[in-house]
């Protein structure tokens, strides 16, 4: 084989033919554009089995093209971390091609989407090997305009076209402030290759102001409350299978740029940069399921729930960076092994999760929770799919989503060992967080998941759904088998992923074979934490199946159906079953009263009177109010303010003019 | 080794035997209880088994619209809470299998069990259905993050999460009352309380169907189901005293490689130590009346509250602790 220093020369081949696919797109008209999928996957793979072996090999292998900035060039490097990012971007990338393959081609397949699809993928392949700030952003950018253009696949519906709105707005911000953080870094030398700038000594003034632009850069991209406003709108207008690029990788590669900045290039961290990771991701864990449980688009309540995760994978840095700084190895590894395996697995079941609400609203022409319900009955192997992805979502065991909440939860009990009084204050409220947060998402998926799949069918659409194709099927299963697996083998994970935890904090978790089985999970020692899935799995396994003999055996086995019985009252009319703001109705009452400020009000007609009884709720987005409407609201009433000074008289100018002038001369006479 | 083994096996055997034998038997003495404080006579203590078996031997009525889950689920929901219940160090801390799950998987086993119970309810499409599923998701959001900051604040203390040694550790200290624990045991008992559908927040023994939580998610099932369903409720009753038990008054309990004797008298500490905690179920329940719905949330708030301020006062003088 090949070794570590020759792997980036291998990944030209992936990369070219994604563009390639590209070109071939854009030639191309009608059905013939559907032949980017199969090539996608193709590419997909090959890239993934570079990154799974420079993601072993460790090391790096770096290279340079004389294209780009002069003097600089586009340089390029392959360490343990891009692999690592590049396995989460390229299995996301066979899923999402997978179901592609099993769209319309008659009427799903456009040429606003086939060409940019596997642009966008090149796109985040390529941002991950950068090794210079040009290359860097010249190649997020990229992914940024071409996840825009699929946003905008759909541009007549006017939603859609002001989320991409939105979208572009916020991608602006965000790369200028990369922009800013890569100035920053780079100094008054102006070294913007990597090398330079890892070997810079940044003041700490200016290295404070760099993390301050990097986090917002990258933030705003991966989705951290209140940089979020666009994510919620974007995800959902674009279709389904790049929803789940969008949601389940694309948050990946700004998680990743946010690792590269702050772990590698910023030089040695202070324990308090750790804060704004720490309590941002905890309140965006909250907030977004709070978010997310309020609303009633399918689609969106994942995109939400996507920025949940982003907030866990972001306490999971923050720990890591607190615990690194204070000197703990240890303990920085559990906690960045639970970040890195948390954005892995989110990848894979968010993905399968939005495949999942596209066969849903192919099938019924819907994603209003409101008028679906008993998807279970008419798609069977969808719902199988989607029902894993919930659980895992959920955070439930054996499933893939616990591993790594459990793994956060060992970093957060090392907390009490931290010498910052204020870090050791911080992390039980984050520790309470996360558990309110993971009980929030069960219960946010518990809802989803009785709604459109479980109950009768709310509207005529849902009644007469039928499955997806087979290929869509399969690409869900693809999707639901991984979650089993990494849920399952969670050793295996953190052991394979154990370079990458040794090149960003310098230690790595306990190997394979030092629990009790081989295949256990082991935090920090194994007198200290075990978690194994495969022996409780089997233990449930087993006891279900033997309660099932048994009881087969001792009752008689009659079964009969009949019609529901509802306590003696069933009401034929779907309508009667609870609906999902009804199911949200408890939570509302509870949390919404402070987050939302909800107001029910509730109109009863009086004994007699005929028209139906009413009942509204109105909450508030205060984020969208105090983050985007004051500041829009700001910017445009000084504009229309501003807007007079076009309309004065010639002497009004001329006033103006001298004052400017006098005001200038006053400034000059006063500085000299 | 080897005879180390199978002592070792049928002592983990045991365990899942006894726990699954002695859970009607807890609910027939909080029953029974009950029943006396009200001056009745009351049913037999016996009488849950007798209830279990006929429901098993009854022929089960199933909604015509229910689905695949709504028949999988009842197995699911035992075969999992039974697992949590035989994963609780309860007589002996040194079984065979109890490293498997710590604490923290071991809320999220109990957490699966409830996750499955309310999707269950929402299958069939009734409007009893929805309200249980509903009301028990927002009672579960507030009672797991609770409990789980109990058993962080007692990892804490322990310096693991591994109930045995949790459980080891306590045994080895002496006695004396912490405010941190103090604090956490009070979480943990309303915590018990409200997942287990117990009086204030749940009336187990209601027929008027809106004050039900629990009750209206399970309205649907009959027969050998209704009996499994049953049956979780039971070991998952018996689960919470045992891990409160275990937590935080494992006195009695054998430790890891001890005597036969040792074994002896640790199950006999623990059958008292259940039978008194039905008994106190028993008293407690009589003496309180159930709270409306919408109170619930500020009742577990309390015991959120407290286990915040357990787990903060672990973090920041780890000395109270020892």
């Amino acid at each position: 084989m090949t070794d570590a220093s020759q792997l980036l020369l291998w990944m030209v081949l992936p990369v070219t033919l994604l563009v390639a696919s590209t070109t071939l797109a854009a030639l191309l008209r009608g059905k013939a554009l559907a032949l980017v999928y199969p090539l996608t996957i193709v590419a997909a793979l090959i890239a993934a089995s570079i990154d799974a072996f420079a993601m072993v090999a460790g090391g790096a292998s770096t290279g340079s093209l004389p294209l780009g900035l002069p003097a600089i060039g586009l340089h390029f490097r392959l360490d343990a971390l891009s692999g690592f990012f590049g396995i989460v971007v390229n299995v996301g990338a066979v899923g999402a091609a997978l179901y592609g393959m099993g769209l319309d081609r008659k009427h799903e397949v456009s040429p606003r989407i086939e060409p940019f699809f596997a642009l966008f993928i090149a796109a985040m392949n390529v941002v991950l090997l950068a090794d210079d700030a040009y290359s860097f952003l010249f190649f997020w950018e990229l992914m940024s305009v071409t996840s825009w253009l699929l946003v905008l696949a759909r541009h007549e519906e006017g939603e859609t076209r002001r989320a991409a709105h939105i979208y572009l707005v916020m991608a602006s911000i965000g790369t200028i402030a990369l922009l800013f953080a890569f100035g920053g870094m780079a100094g008054p030398a102006g070294s913007y290759t990597f090398d330079a700038i890892r070997a810079t000594r940044l003041d700490p003034a200016i290295a404070s102001l760099v993390l301050f632009a990097a986090f917002v850069g990258t933030s705003s991209k991966a989705g951290i409350m209140p940089l979020h406003a666009w994510l919620p709108l974007a995800h959902p207008a674009a279709p389904s299978h790049v929803s789940a690029l969008m949601s389940g990788v694309m948050t990946k590669v700004a998680v990743y740029g946010l690792l590269r900045i702050v772990f590698d290039l910023l030089g040695a961290p202070s324990w308090w940069w750790s804060l704004p990771f720490i309590i941002l991701g905890a309140l965006t864990a909250v907030g977004a399921l709070l978010y997310a449980l309020m609303d009633t688009d399918l689609k969106r309540v994942l995109a939400y729930s996507t920025i949940e995760n982003i907030g866990i994978i972001y306490v999971g840095i923050g720990l890591s960076l607190a615990f690194g700084a204070t000197g703990q190895a240890a303990a920085a590894a559990v906690a960045m092994t639970a970040a890195l395996l948390h954005a892995i697995y989110h990848s894979w079941y968010k993905s399968l999760l939005f495949l999942g609400a596209g066969a849903v609203q192919h099938a019924t022409g819907s994603r209003n929770l409101d008028s679906l319900g008993g998807l279970i009955h008419r798609m069977p192997r969808t719902a199988v799919m989607f029902l894993v992805g919930a659980l895992a979502i959920s955070a439930l065991p054996p499933l893939n989503g616990f591993v790594s909440e459990w793994l956060l939860f060992q970093a957060v009990l090392a907390g009490p060992d931290l010498p910052e009084p204020v870090l050791r204050f911080l992390t039980p409220v984050v520790g309470g967080l996360l558990a309110l947060a993971a009980a929030l998402a069960a219960a946010c998926f518990v809802r989803v998941y009785g709604i459109v799949f479980l109950g009768r069918p709310r509207s005529n659409d849902a009644a007469g759904a039928h499955e997806v194709p087979r290929l869509q099927v399969q690409a869900m299963g693809f999707l639901a088998v991984l979650c089993v697996a990494g849920g399952l083998l969670g050793g295996v994970a953190v052991a394979a992923i154990g370079p990458v935890i040794d090149l960003v904090v310098g230690a790595r978790l306990p190997g394979l074979n030092t629990g009790p089985t081989p295949l256990s999970l082991v935090a920090f020692e194994s007198a200290r934490s075990i978690y194994d899935a495969v022996t409780i799995a089997g233990f449930v396994a087993i006891a279900a199946t033997l309660t099932a003999l048994l009881l087969h055996w001792i009752s008689d086995r009659r079964t009969r159906r009949g019609p529901a019985w509802d306590c003696g009252f069933p009401n034929p009319s779907p309508l009667t079953q609870y609906s999902a703001s009804s199911f949200a109705q408890p939570l509302r009452r509870v949390y919404g009263s402070t987050a939302f400020s909800a107001r029910e009000t509730i109109d009863m007609p009086r004994p007699g009177e005929q028209r139906a009884a009413r009942i509204d709720v109105r909450l508030t987005d205060h984020l969208w109010n105090v983050f985007y409407a004051a500041p829009a609201g700001a910017v445009s009433g000084m504009a229309s303010k501003l807007n007079r000074l076009q309309f004065l008289t010639i002497r009004r100018y001329l006033v103006l003019m001298f004052a400017a002038l006098i005001i200038l001369l006053l400034v000059t006479a006063v500085r000299s | 080794m080897k005879a180390g083994f199978l002592i070792a096996l049928m002592e983990q055997g045991l365990q899942m035997f006894i726990v699954l034998l002695i859970a009607p038997a807890a609910v027939g003495i909080t029953r029974t209880v009950k029943a006396r404080f009200m001056r009745r006579q009351g049913p037999s203590i016996l009488q849950p088994y007798r209830d279990l078996l006929k429901l098993c031997r009854k022929e089960s009525v199933i909604a015509a619209n229910a689905s695949w889950l709504f028949r999988a689920a009842p197995y699911l929901i035992f075969a999992l809470t039974w697992v949590a219940a035989a994963l609780i160090p309860t007589y002996a801390a040194g079984l065979m299998f109890n490293w498997a799950a710590d604490a923290i998987a071991l809320v999220a086993i109990l957490g699966a069990a409830r996750a499955l119970l309310a999707l269950a309810g929402m299958d069939v499409g009734t409007s009893f259905g929805g309200i249980g599923s509903s009301r028990e998701m927002m009672i579960a959001t507030l009672a797991e993050p609770a409990m789980l900051l109990v058993v962080l604040t007692l990892s804490i203390a322990g310096g693991t999460t591994r109930l045995p040694e949790i459980a080891t550790f306590f045994l080895d200290q002496p006695m004396v009352v912490r405010v941190s624990l103090a604090l956490a045991f009070l979480a943990m008992v309303i915590v018990a309380l409200a997942e287990n559908a117990r009086i204030p927040v749940d009336n187990p023994a209601t027929h008027l169907e809106l004050t039900m939580v629990h009750e209206a998610m399970v309205l649907e099932y009959s027969g050998r189901h209704l009996a499994m369903i049953e049956a979780a409720g039971q070991l998952r009753l018996v689960a919470y005293l045992s891990l409160i038990a275990c937590l935080f008054i494992p006195f009695g309990m054998a430790r890891a490689d001890s005597s036969i004797t040792a074994l002896l008298v640790g199950l006999l500490v623990y059958l008292l130590k259940i039978v008194a905690g039905a008994v106190a179920l028993g008293v407690w329940e009589v003496s309180i009346a159930k709270m409306r719905v919408f109170r619930v949330g500020e009742f577990l708030g309390v015991a959120f509250i407290f286990a915040f301020i357990a787990i903060l006062l672990s973090f920041l003088t780890q000395e109270l602790l020892g």
